[in-house]
Protein backbone atom coordinates (compact mmCIF):
# COMPACT_ATOMS: atom_id res chain seq x y z
CA UNK A 1 0.00 0.00 0.00
CA UNK A 2 1.25 3.78 -0.58
CA UNK A 3 2.20 5.83 2.19
CA UNK A 4 -1.16 7.79 2.67
CA UNK A 5 1.47 11.31 2.35
CA UNK A 6 3.14 9.94 -1.11
CA UNK A 7 0.43 12.46 -2.73
CA UNK A 8 0.05 15.06 -0.45
CA UNK A 9 1.13 18.32 -2.41
CA UNK A 10 4.49 19.77 -1.62
CA UNK A 11 5.03 22.42 -4.23
CA UNK A 12 2.65 24.69 -6.33
CA UNK A 13 3.76 26.96 -8.94
CA UNK A 14 3.25 30.40 -9.18
CA UNK A 15 1.36 30.29 -6.01
CA UNK A 16 1.10 32.71 -3.89
CA UNK A 17 1.60 32.12 -0.35
CA UNK A 18 2.11 28.24 1.43
CA UNK A 19 0.67 25.36 0.11
CA UNK A 20 -2.66 24.41 1.18
CA UNK A 21 -2.94 21.57 3.82
CA UNK A 22 1.07 21.51 4.18
CA UNK A 23 2.16 19.27 7.11
CA UNK A 24 -1.27 17.59 7.89
CA UNK A 25 -0.69 14.29 8.98
CA UNK A 26 -3.27 11.32 8.84
CA UNK A 27 -3.85 9.95 12.37
CA UNK A 28 -3.76 6.13 12.47
CA UNK A 29 -4.28 5.50 15.73
CA UNK A 30 -7.45 3.14 15.88
CA UNK A 31 -9.79 3.19 19.05
CA UNK A 32 -13.20 1.51 19.87
CA UNK A 33 -15.56 3.33 22.36
CA UNK A 34 -18.35 1.79 24.49
CA UNK A 35 -20.94 3.79 25.88
CA UNK A 36 -21.73 1.65 28.85
CA UNK A 37 -25.19 3.73 29.61
CA UNK A 38 -26.78 3.28 26.06
CA UNK A 39 -25.96 -0.50 26.02
CA UNK A 40 -29.36 -2.73 26.42
CA UNK A 41 -27.02 -6.12 26.24
CA UNK A 42 -29.01 -7.50 23.35
CA UNK A 43 -25.20 -9.29 22.44
CA UNK A 44 -25.72 -8.69 18.92
CA UNK A 45 -21.85 -7.67 18.96
CA UNK A 46 -21.71 -11.49 20.71
CA UNK A 47 -22.71 -12.84 17.51
CA UNK A 48 -21.66 -10.32 14.98
CA UNK A 49 -17.69 -11.17 16.85
CA UNK A 50 -18.54 -15.44 16.30
CA UNK A 51 -20.28 -14.56 12.51
CA UNK A 52 -16.82 -12.76 11.14
CA UNK A 53 -14.33 -14.80 13.05
CA UNK A 54 -16.21 -17.78 11.88
CA UNK A 55 -15.92 -19.31 15.23
CA UNK A 56 -18.49 -22.14 15.84
CA UNK A 57 -21.14 -21.59 18.54
CA UNK A 58 -19.61 -23.13 21.16
CA UNK A 59 -21.67 -24.53 24.02
CA UNK A 60 -21.89 -22.55 27.51
CA UNK A 61 -21.99 -22.48 31.23
CA UNK A 62 -25.54 -21.09 32.92
CA UNK A 63 -25.05 -19.56 35.89
CA UNK A 64 -28.06 -17.68 36.93
CA UNK A 65 -27.18 -14.78 34.74
CA UNK A 66 -28.04 -13.20 31.25
CA UNK A 67 -24.49 -14.09 30.92
CA UNK A 68 -23.80 -16.18 27.68
CA UNK A 69 -20.40 -17.42 29.80
CA UNK A 70 -18.77 -16.63 32.82
CA UNK A 71 -16.24 -15.17 30.82
CA UNK A 72 -14.54 -14.82 27.14
CA UNK A 73 -13.15 -18.16 25.70
CA UNK A 74 -10.83 -18.55 23.19
CA UNK A 75 -13.20 -18.84 20.01
CA UNK A 76 -15.78 -16.48 22.21
CA UNK A 77 -13.77 -12.75 22.12
CA UNK A 78 -17.00 -10.86 23.03
CA UNK A 79 -18.98 -11.48 25.72
CA UNK A 80 -21.72 -8.62 27.43
CA UNK A 81 -20.59 -8.96 30.96
CA UNK A 82 -24.03 -8.19 33.36
CA UNK A 83 -23.73 -7.04 36.85
CA UNK A 84 -26.64 -6.16 39.28
CA UNK A 85 -25.38 -3.07 41.38
CA UNK A 86 -27.59 -0.56 43.49
CA UNK A 87 -27.83 3.00 42.46
CA UNK A 88 -29.74 5.21 45.71
CA UNK A 89 -31.34 1.98 46.97
CA UNK A 90 -32.33 1.06 43.56
CA UNK A 91 -31.51 -1.76 41.18
CA UNK A 92 -28.68 -0.54 38.71
CA UNK A 93 -28.03 -3.32 36.17
CA UNK A 94 -24.56 -3.01 34.43
CA UNK A 95 -24.33 -4.34 31.29
CA UNK A 96 -20.74 -4.16 29.49
CA UNK A 97 -19.20 -5.54 26.70
CA UNK A 98 -15.76 -7.27 27.39
CA UNK A 99 -13.46 -7.78 24.86
CA UNK A 100 -9.25 -7.29 24.50
CA UNK A 101 -8.56 -3.79 25.39
CA UNK A 102 -5.71 -3.62 23.25
CA UNK A 103 -3.59 -1.55 25.76
CA UNK A 104 -1.04 0.96 24.13
CA UNK A 105 1.56 -0.92 26.69
CA UNK A 106 0.20 -4.41 26.08
CA UNK A 107 0.99 -7.07 29.11
CA UNK A 108 0.46 -10.03 26.98
CA UNK A 109 3.79 -8.77 24.60
CA UNK A 110 5.54 -7.52 26.89
CA UNK A 111 5.56 -11.45 28.62
CA UNK A 112 5.49 -13.25 25.46
CA UNK A 113 8.59 -14.87 25.16
CA UNK A 114 8.32 -16.45 21.81
CA UNK A 115 9.79 -14.28 18.35
CA UNK A 116 6.78 -12.47 16.86
CA UNK A 117 3.71 -14.91 18.49
CA UNK A 118 2.68 -10.59 19.61
CA UNK A 119 2.62 -7.94 17.76
CA UNK A 120 1.88 -4.30 18.25
CA UNK A 121 0.59 -2.02 14.85
CA UNK A 122 1.07 1.44 14.60
CA UNK A 123 -2.75 2.04 14.77
CA UNK A 124 -2.63 0.65 18.34
CA UNK A 125 -4.18 -3.19 17.58
CA UNK A 126 -2.60 -5.74 19.54
CA UNK A 127 -2.89 -8.99 17.36
CA UNK A 128 -1.93 -12.38 18.33
CA UNK A 129 0.50 -14.11 15.65
CA UNK A 130 -0.81 -18.20 16.17
CA UNK A 131 2.02 -19.97 13.47
CA UNK A 132 4.55 -18.38 16.17
CA UNK A 133 2.31 -18.98 19.68
CA UNK A 134 4.33 -21.60 21.86
CA UNK A 135 1.30 -21.80 24.21
CA UNK A 136 3.49 -21.03 27.13
CA UNK A 137 0.43 -19.39 28.55
CA UNK A 138 2.84 -15.93 29.71
CA UNK A 139 0.35 -13.42 28.02
CA UNK A 140 -2.37 -14.85 30.25
CA UNK A 141 -0.50 -13.77 33.35
CA UNK A 142 0.45 -10.25 31.58
CA UNK A 143 -2.73 -9.28 31.04
CA UNK A 144 -4.92 -7.17 33.33
CA UNK A 145 -7.94 -7.77 32.13
CA UNK A 146 -8.09 -11.29 31.67
CA UNK A 147 -8.70 -11.61 27.64
CA UNK A 148 -6.04 -14.21 26.21
CA UNK A 149 -7.61 -17.69 26.29
CA UNK A 150 -5.80 -20.82 25.98
CA UNK A 151 -7.11 -23.69 23.21
CA UNK A 152 -5.96 -27.31 24.79
CA UNK A 153 -6.36 -28.52 21.38
CA UNK A 154 -3.74 -26.60 19.29
CA UNK A 155 -2.19 -25.50 22.33
CA UNK A 156 -2.24 -21.62 21.53
CA UNK A 157 -3.27 -18.87 23.05
CA UNK A 158 -6.39 -16.64 21.15
CA UNK A 159 -8.21 -13.16 21.71
CA UNK A 160 -10.11 -10.65 19.73
CA UNK A 161 -8.16 -8.96 17.18
CA UNK A 162 -9.94 -5.55 16.71
CA UNK A 163 -10.55 -7.21 13.29
CA UNK A 164 -7.84 -6.34 12.63
CA UNK A 165 -8.46 -7.95 9.13
CA UNK A 166 -12.08 -5.51 8.59
CA UNK A 167 -9.71 -2.59 10.26
CA UNK A 168 -7.04 -2.82 7.21
CA UNK A 169 -9.74 -2.75 4.54
CA UNK A 170 -11.07 0.52 5.68
CA UNK A 171 -14.24 -0.97 7.40
CA UNK A 172 -15.36 -1.13 11.57
CA UNK A 173 -14.84 -3.95 13.64
CA UNK A 174 -17.82 -6.57 13.30
CA UNK A 175 -19.37 -5.67 16.90
CA UNK A 176 -19.77 -2.12 15.42
CA UNK A 177 -21.54 -2.73 12.49
CA UNK A 178 -23.73 -5.18 14.44
CA UNK A 179 -24.79 -2.32 17.96
CA UNK A 180 -28.41 -1.26 17.23
CA UNK A 181 -28.64 1.35 19.83
CA UNK A 182 -25.41 3.20 18.30
CA UNK A 183 -23.41 2.53 21.83
CA UNK A 184 -20.43 1.50 20.02
CA UNK A 185 -18.35 3.50 18.25
CA UNK A 186 -15.18 3.08 15.98
CA UNK A 187 -12.26 6.17 14.68
CA UNK A 188 -9.15 7.66 15.63
CA UNK A 189 -8.08 7.72 19.04
CA UNK A 190 -8.63 11.62 19.28
CA UNK A 191 -11.95 11.56 17.89
CA UNK A 192 -13.14 8.77 20.25
CA UNK A 193 -11.94 10.40 23.19
CA UNK A 194 -13.30 13.80 22.48
CA UNK A 195 -16.91 12.24 22.36
CA UNK A 196 -16.14 9.93 25.13
CA UNK A 197 -15.78 13.13 27.33
CA UNK A 198 -18.79 14.85 25.79
CA UNK A 199 -20.83 11.82 26.59
CA UNK A 200 -19.53 11.94 30.04
CA UNK A 201 -20.06 15.27 30.59
CA UNK A 202 -23.63 14.75 29.51
CA UNK A 203 -24.17 12.06 31.39
CA UNK A 204 -22.79 14.15 34.13
CA UNK A 205 -24.79 17.36 33.70
CA UNK A 206 -28.81 16.04 32.46
CA UNK A 207 -28.54 12.42 33.93
CA UNK A 208 -27.45 12.99 37.18
CA UNK A 209 -24.38 10.97 37.10
CA UNK A 210 -22.05 13.38 39.00
CA UNK A 211 -18.95 11.05 38.65
CA UNK A 212 -19.37 10.07 35.33
CA UNK A 213 -16.44 9.82 33.11
CA UNK A 214 -14.12 7.74 30.38
CA UNK A 215 -12.08 4.91 31.38
CA UNK A 216 -8.80 4.84 29.40
CA UNK A 217 -5.95 3.81 32.56
CA UNK A 218 -3.13 6.15 32.36
CA UNK A 219 -1.13 3.14 33.88
CA UNK A 220 -0.59 0.94 30.58
CA UNK A 221 -0.55 4.03 28.77
CA UNK A 222 -4.38 4.00 28.25
CA UNK A 223 -6.32 1.34 25.49
CA UNK A 224 -7.38 1.36 22.12
CA UNK A 225 -10.93 0.62 23.75
CA UNK A 226 -12.37 3.09 25.76
CA UNK A 227 -15.25 3.09 28.36
CA UNK A 228 -17.90 6.02 29.37
CA UNK A 229 -18.60 4.38 32.77
CA UNK A 230 -21.67 5.68 35.25
CA UNK A 231 -19.06 5.70 38.07
CA UNK A 232 -15.43 6.43 37.06
CA UNK A 233 -14.62 6.21 40.47
CA UNK A 234 -15.75 2.52 40.81
CA UNK A 235 -14.73 0.77 37.59
CA UNK A 236 -14.45 -2.56 39.65
CA UNK A 237 -18.31 -2.52 39.59
CA UNK A 238 -18.51 -3.19 36.23
CA UNK A 239 -15.47 -5.88 36.82
CA UNK A 240 -12.43 -3.45 35.44
CA UNK A 241 -9.46 -3.04 37.30
CA UNK A 242 -9.27 0.33 38.84
CA UNK A 243 -5.48 0.78 37.92
CA UNK A 244 -4.81 -2.27 35.77
CA UNK A 245 -1.02 -3.28 36.17
CA UNK A 246 1.58 -5.80 34.23
CA UNK A 247 3.45 -7.72 36.48
CA UNK A 248 6.95 -6.57 36.98
CA UNK A 249 8.14 -9.74 36.37
CA UNK A 250 7.57 -8.85 32.72
CA UNK A 251 8.80 -5.68 32.93
CA UNK A 252 11.74 -4.68 35.19
CA UNK A 253 12.19 -8.65 35.51
CA UNK A 254 12.75 -9.17 31.92
CA UNK A 255 13.72 -6.52 30.16
CA UNK A 256 16.63 -5.63 33.13
CA UNK A 257 17.06 -8.53 35.65
CA UNK A 258 17.50 -11.52 32.95
CA UNK A 259 19.53 -9.79 30.39
CA UNK A 260 21.69 -8.59 33.42
CA UNK A 261 21.97 -12.41 34.97
CA UNK A 262 22.89 -13.40 31.44
CA UNK A 263 26.08 -11.35 31.14
CA UNK A 264 26.72 -12.09 34.79
CA UNK A 265 26.71 -16.07 33.71
CA UNK A 266 28.71 -15.09 30.55
CA UNK A 267 31.55 -13.32 32.88
CA UNK A 268 31.62 -16.12 35.57
CA UNK A 269 32.45 -18.50 32.04
CA UNK A 270 35.04 -15.82 31.35
CA UNK A 271 36.32 -16.11 34.93
CA UNK A 272 36.72 -19.61 34.81
CA UNK A 273 38.69 -19.68 31.88
CA UNK A 274 41.31 -17.27 32.93
CA UNK A 275 41.06 -18.83 36.48
CA UNK A 276 42.49 -21.62 34.63
CA UNK A 277 45.22 -19.34 32.49
CA UNK A 278 46.24 -17.07 35.35
CA UNK A 279 46.02 -19.37 38.74
CA UNK A 280 46.59 -22.81 36.88
CA UNK A 281 45.14 -26.26 37.99
CA UNK A 282 45.72 -27.94 41.12
CA UNK A 283 47.60 -30.79 40.77
CA UNK A 284 47.79 -34.28 42.99
CA UNK A 285 51.12 -33.43 45.03
CA UNK A 286 53.52 -34.21 44.70
CA UNK A 287 53.56 -33.03 40.87
CA UNK A 288 56.84 -32.76 40.15
CA UNK A 289 59.92 -33.41 41.75
CA UNK A 290 61.44 -30.69 43.77
CA UNK A 291 64.45 -29.27 42.52
CA UNK A 292 66.75 -28.52 45.57
CA UNK A 293 68.87 -25.40 43.96
CA UNK A 294 65.52 -24.16 43.72
CA UNK A 295 63.93 -24.48 47.00
CA UNK A 296 59.90 -25.08 46.73
CA UNK A 297 58.09 -21.41 47.10
CA UNK A 298 54.73 -22.63 48.24
CA UNK A 299 56.61 -25.09 51.24
CA UNK A 300 58.61 -22.33 51.89
CA UNK A 301 56.15 -20.35 52.96
CA UNK A 302 54.11 -22.68 54.63
CA UNK A 303 56.63 -23.34 56.68
CA UNK A 304 57.54 -20.15 57.90
CA UNK A 305 53.37 -19.72 58.87
CA UNK A 306 53.09 -21.12 62.76
CA UNK B 1 12.16 -39.77 54.74
CA UNK B 2 9.40 -42.55 54.82
CA UNK B 3 11.06 -45.88 55.50
CA UNK B 4 9.86 -47.18 52.20
CA UNK B 5 11.55 -44.27 50.54
CA UNK B 6 14.71 -45.47 51.99
CA UNK B 7 13.97 -49.39 51.20
CA UNK B 8 12.92 -49.00 47.74
CA UNK B 9 16.65 -46.79 47.11
CA UNK B 10 18.41 -49.27 49.07
CA UNK B 11 17.22 -51.92 46.47
CA UNK B 12 17.89 -49.75 43.52
CA UNK B 13 21.35 -49.36 45.11
CA UNK B 14 22.49 -53.01 45.42
CA UNK B 15 20.05 -53.79 41.76
CA UNK B 16 22.25 -51.44 39.97
CA UNK B 17 25.64 -52.88 41.65
CA UNK B 18 24.94 -55.90 40.57
CA UNK B 19 25.29 -55.17 37.13
CA UNK B 20 28.15 -53.18 36.82
CA UNK B 21 31.35 -53.07 38.15
CA UNK B 22 34.28 -50.85 39.18
CA UNK B 23 37.77 -52.07 38.93
CA UNK B 24 40.10 -50.86 41.73
CA UNK B 25 43.90 -51.20 40.47
CA UNK B 26 46.41 -50.63 43.02
CA UNK B 27 47.46 -47.39 44.05
CA UNK B 28 44.01 -46.12 43.60
CA UNK B 29 40.67 -46.17 45.75
CA UNK B 30 37.49 -46.60 45.10
CA UNK B 31 35.27 -42.86 45.24
CA UNK B 32 31.88 -43.42 43.39
CA UNK B 33 30.05 -46.75 42.95
CA UNK B 34 28.36 -47.72 39.81
CA UNK B 35 24.85 -46.61 41.20
CA UNK B 36 26.23 -43.08 41.99
CA UNK B 37 27.71 -42.64 38.98
CA UNK B 38 24.56 -43.48 36.60
CA UNK B 39 22.86 -41.39 38.92
CA UNK B 40 25.02 -38.23 38.43
CA UNK B 41 24.91 -39.16 34.91
CA UNK B 42 20.98 -39.27 34.56
CA UNK B 43 21.27 -36.11 36.67
CA UNK B 44 23.44 -34.45 34.44
CA UNK B 45 21.81 -35.03 30.86
CA UNK B 46 18.68 -34.13 32.63
CA UNK B 47 19.90 -30.92 33.85
CA UNK B 48 21.37 -30.01 30.78
CA UNK B 49 18.34 -30.93 28.40
CA UNK B 50 15.77 -28.39 31.60
CA UNK B 51 18.78 -25.80 31.21
CA UNK B 52 19.18 -25.29 27.63
CA UNK B 53 15.51 -25.93 26.65
CA UNK B 54 14.76 -23.62 29.89
CA UNK B 55 16.94 -20.91 28.89
CA UNK B 56 15.56 -20.75 25.45
CA UNK B 57 12.36 -19.86 26.72
CA UNK B 58 14.45 -17.39 29.56
CA UNK B 59 15.29 -14.55 27.30
CA UNK B 60 14.15 -13.06 23.67
CA UNK B 61 18.04 -13.07 23.04
CA UNK B 62 18.45 -16.94 23.37
CA UNK B 63 15.32 -17.74 22.06
CA UNK B 64 16.74 -18.33 18.28
CA UNK B 65 19.81 -20.02 19.38
CA UNK B 66 18.30 -22.80 22.13
CA UNK B 67 14.49 -23.38 20.05
CA UNK B 68 15.93 -25.09 17.27
CA UNK B 69 17.85 -27.95 19.06
CA UNK B 70 14.35 -29.16 20.39
CA UNK B 71 12.30 -28.72 17.11
CA UNK B 72 11.58 -25.07 17.44
CA UNK B 73 9.39 -23.09 20.01
CA UNK B 74 6.10 -25.16 20.92
CA UNK B 75 8.16 -28.51 20.89
CA UNK B 76 10.51 -26.69 23.40
CA UNK B 77 8.04 -25.49 25.91
CA UNK B 78 6.17 -28.81 25.69
CA UNK B 79 9.38 -30.88 26.47
CA UNK B 80 10.72 -28.51 29.23
CA UNK B 81 8.35 -29.41 31.90
CA UNK B 82 9.10 -32.83 31.09
CA UNK B 83 12.88 -32.03 31.57
CA UNK B 84 12.36 -30.81 34.31
CA UNK B 85 10.08 -33.88 36.11
CA UNK B 86 12.70 -35.91 35.00
CA UNK B 87 15.82 -34.35 36.78
CA UNK B 88 13.36 -33.38 39.98
CA UNK B 89 12.98 -37.86 39.86
CA UNK B 90 16.50 -38.72 39.17
CA UNK B 91 18.10 -36.11 41.64
CA UNK B 92 15.38 -37.08 44.47
CA UNK B 93 17.64 -40.67 44.17
CA UNK B 94 20.83 -38.58 43.93
CA UNK B 95 19.60 -36.81 47.50
CA UNK B 96 18.32 -39.78 49.39
CA UNK B 97 22.19 -41.30 47.86
CA UNK B 98 23.87 -38.52 49.22
CA UNK B 99 21.58 -37.29 51.96
CA UNK B 100 24.32 -38.51 54.45
CA UNK B 101 27.80 -37.56 53.50
CA UNK B 102 26.55 -34.01 52.34
CA UNK B 103 25.70 -33.16 56.04
CA UNK B 104 26.86 -30.01 57.23
CA UNK B 105 29.29 -29.78 60.10
CA UNK B 106 31.90 -27.60 61.20
CA UNK B 107 34.87 -28.56 59.17
CA UNK B 108 33.00 -27.26 56.14
CA UNK B 109 32.07 -23.86 57.75
CA UNK B 110 36.37 -23.89 58.19
CA UNK B 111 36.55 -24.88 54.86
CA UNK B 112 34.22 -21.94 53.56
CA UNK B 113 36.32 -19.69 55.69
CA UNK B 114 39.40 -20.34 53.19
CA UNK B 115 38.10 -20.53 50.26
CA UNK B 116 39.79 -17.64 49.03
CA UNK B 117 43.13 -20.10 49.71
CA UNK B 118 41.73 -22.77 48.14
CA UNK B 119 40.75 -20.95 45.07
CA UNK B 120 43.96 -19.48 44.85
CA UNK B 121 45.93 -22.48 45.08
CA UNK B 122 48.01 -21.31 48.15
CA UNK B 123 48.16 -24.27 49.78
CA UNK B 124 49.75 -28.12 48.20
CA UNK B 125 47.26 -29.99 49.73
CA UNK B 126 44.05 -29.19 51.15
CA UNK B 127 43.89 -28.96 55.32
CA UNK B 128 43.61 -32.34 57.66
CA UNK B 129 39.71 -31.78 57.73
CA UNK B 130 39.07 -32.33 54.39
CA UNK B 131 36.37 -35.22 54.15
CA UNK B 132 35.18 -37.05 51.04
CA UNK B 133 33.14 -33.93 49.99
CA UNK B 134 34.13 -30.20 50.77
CA UNK B 135 32.72 -27.37 51.61
CA UNK B 136 32.11 -25.78 48.16
CA UNK B 137 30.73 -29.26 46.85
CA UNK B 138 28.08 -29.83 50.14
CA UNK B 139 27.22 -26.26 49.29
CA UNK B 140 26.99 -26.76 45.72
CA UNK B 141 24.63 -30.08 46.79
CA UNK B 142 22.33 -27.89 49.06
CA UNK B 143 22.17 -25.57 46.67
CA UNK B 144 20.81 -27.68 44.06
CA UNK B 145 18.27 -29.57 46.85
CA UNK B 146 16.58 -25.78 47.51
CA UNK B 147 16.46 -24.71 43.73
CA UNK B 148 15.22 -28.16 42.78
CA UNK B 149 12.08 -27.45 45.34
CA UNK B 150 11.66 -23.99 44.36
CA UNK B 151 12.11 -25.55 40.37
CA UNK B 152 8.92 -28.11 40.93
CA UNK B 153 6.66 -26.19 43.15
CA UNK B 154 7.18 -22.67 40.75
CA UNK B 155 7.16 -24.96 37.60
CA UNK B 156 3.94 -27.12 37.94
CA UNK B 157 2.43 -23.58 39.20
CA UNK B 158 3.13 -22.25 35.50
CA UNK B 159 2.83 -25.56 34.06
CA UNK B 160 -1.01 -25.86 34.77
CA UNK B 161 -1.01 -21.88 34.79
CA UNK B 162 -4.96 -21.88 33.83
CA UNK B 163 -5.53 -23.19 37.45
CA UNK B 164 -2.76 -20.57 38.80
CA UNK B 165 -3.79 -17.03 39.88
CA UNK B 166 -2.23 -14.38 37.33
CA UNK B 167 0.22 -12.73 40.07
CA UNK B 168 1.46 -16.19 41.53
CA UNK B 169 2.34 -17.42 38.23
CA UNK B 170 4.30 -14.04 37.68
CA UNK B 171 6.42 -14.43 41.03
CA UNK B 172 6.98 -18.32 40.03
CA UNK B 173 8.44 -16.54 36.96
CA UNK B 174 10.69 -14.87 38.73
CA UNK B 175 11.75 -17.63 41.40
CA UNK B 176 12.13 -20.24 38.64
CA UNK B 177 14.75 -17.70 36.87
CA UNK B 178 16.74 -17.04 40.17
CA UNK B 179 16.71 -20.87 40.99
CA UNK B 180 17.97 -21.24 37.19
CA UNK B 181 20.77 -18.92 37.17
CA UNK B 182 21.97 -20.54 40.65
CA UNK B 183 22.23 -23.45 38.95
CA UNK B 184 24.20 -22.15 35.67
CA UNK B 185 26.59 -20.60 38.18
CA UNK B 186 26.69 -23.81 39.88
CA UNK B 187 27.08 -26.21 37.53
CA UNK B 188 29.89 -23.78 35.13
CA UNK B 189 32.19 -23.44 38.28
CA UNK B 190 31.11 -27.48 38.77
CA UNK B 191 32.43 -28.85 35.66
CA UNK B 192 35.38 -26.72 36.66
CA UNK B 193 36.05 -28.12 39.00
CA UNK B 194 35.94 -31.69 37.61
CA UNK B 195 37.62 -31.24 34.61
CA UNK B 196 40.40 -28.70 34.13
CA UNK B 197 40.99 -26.96 37.53
CA UNK B 198 41.95 -30.44 38.91
CA UNK B 199 43.16 -32.92 36.54
CA UNK B 200 42.86 -36.15 37.82
CA UNK B 201 39.00 -35.69 39.13
CA UNK B 202 36.61 -36.88 36.07
CA UNK B 203 37.54 -40.23 36.10
CA UNK B 204 36.19 -40.45 39.91
CA UNK B 205 32.80 -40.38 37.67
CA UNK B 206 33.59 -42.62 34.95
CA UNK B 207 35.88 -45.17 36.04
CA UNK B 208 35.08 -44.80 39.61
CA UNK B 209 38.08 -44.44 40.98
CA UNK B 210 40.80 -41.89 41.56
CA UNK B 211 44.66 -42.27 42.43
CA UNK B 212 45.40 -42.16 46.57
CA UNK B 213 47.93 -39.11 45.00
CA UNK B 214 44.78 -37.51 44.13
CA UNK B 215 42.92 -38.26 47.42
CA UNK B 216 45.45 -36.94 50.00
CA UNK B 217 45.99 -34.03 47.96
CA UNK B 218 42.20 -32.99 47.98
CA UNK B 219 40.33 -35.12 50.58
CA UNK B 220 43.28 -35.52 53.48
CA UNK B 221 40.30 -36.44 55.97
CA UNK B 222 38.36 -39.09 53.58
CA UNK B 223 42.17 -40.66 52.79
CA UNK B 224 42.99 -41.36 56.22
CA UNK B 225 39.37 -42.78 56.78
CA UNK B 226 39.68 -45.29 54.11
CA UNK B 227 43.53 -46.15 53.94
CA UNK B 228 44.64 -45.37 57.71
CA UNK B 229 47.44 -43.23 56.85
CA UNK B 230 47.63 -39.74 57.49
CA UNK B 231 47.45 -37.38 54.41
CA UNK B 232 50.32 -35.24 54.76
CA UNK B 233 53.39 -38.14 56.05
CA UNK B 234 52.08 -39.98 53.26
CA UNK B 235 52.67 -36.79 50.79
CA UNK B 236 55.54 -35.91 52.64
CA UNK B 237 56.93 -39.70 51.88
CA UNK B 238 56.07 -39.39 48.33
CA UNK B 239 57.91 -36.60 47.75
CA UNK B 240 60.99 -37.80 49.42
CA UNK B 241 61.11 -40.66 47.00
CA UNK B 242 61.10 -38.35 44.19
CA UNK B 243 63.81 -36.41 45.17
CA UNK B 244 65.76 -39.62 46.33
CA UNK B 245 64.77 -40.78 42.60
CA UNK B 246 65.55 -37.79 41.10
CA UNK B 247 68.53 -37.38 42.79
CA UNK B 248 70.09 -41.44 41.95
CA UNK B 249 68.79 -40.15 38.54
CA UNK B 250 70.96 -37.18 38.56
CA UNK B 251 74.06 -38.94 39.74
CA UNK B 252 73.80 -42.04 37.16
CA UNK B 253 73.56 -39.70 34.30
CA UNK B 254 76.69 -37.76 35.89
CA UNK B 255 78.81 -40.29 35.88
CA UNK B 256 77.72 -41.38 32.74
CA UNK B 257 78.57 -37.78 31.42
CA UNK B 258 82.27 -38.15 32.82
CA UNK B 259 82.09 -41.76 31.64
CA UNK B 260 81.45 -40.51 27.81
CA UNK B 261 84.04 -37.68 27.81
CA UNK B 262 86.83 -40.45 29.34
Amino acid sequence: MSNPRTFQIQEISAHPGPVPGAGTQRAVQVCKYIDVSTCIGCKACEVACVEWNDHPFRETTFNDTYQTMPSTEWNYWNLIKFAEDERDGNLMWLMRKDQCMHCEDPGCLRACPADGAIIKYENGIVDFQQENCIGCGYCISGCPFDIPKFNEKTRKVYKCTLCSDRVGQGLEPACIKACPTGCLHFGTKDEMVQIAGLRAKQLQEHSGFAAAGVYDPPSIGGTHVIYVLHDINNPERYGLPKTPVIPPSYTYWKWLAKPTGLLLAGLGVLAVFFHRITVGPKLPQPEVPPIESRPDPVEAKRKEQP
Amino acid sequence: MSTSVDRFDERARREVERIGQTVVHRGELLRHPVYTRVLHWLVAISFILSLLSGFAIYSPWLYRFLTPLFGGGPMTRFLHPWFGLLFEVFFLFQFLNWFTPMVWNKDDTRWMKRIRQYATNTERVEPEDVGFFNGGQKLYFWAIVISAVLFLITGILMWFDNLTPRWVVAVSYVIHDIAGLVMLAGFVIHIYEGTAAQPGTFRAMTNGTVTEKWAWTHHPAWYRAITGRNARESYERERRRMTDRERAIQEWERDHDAHDQV
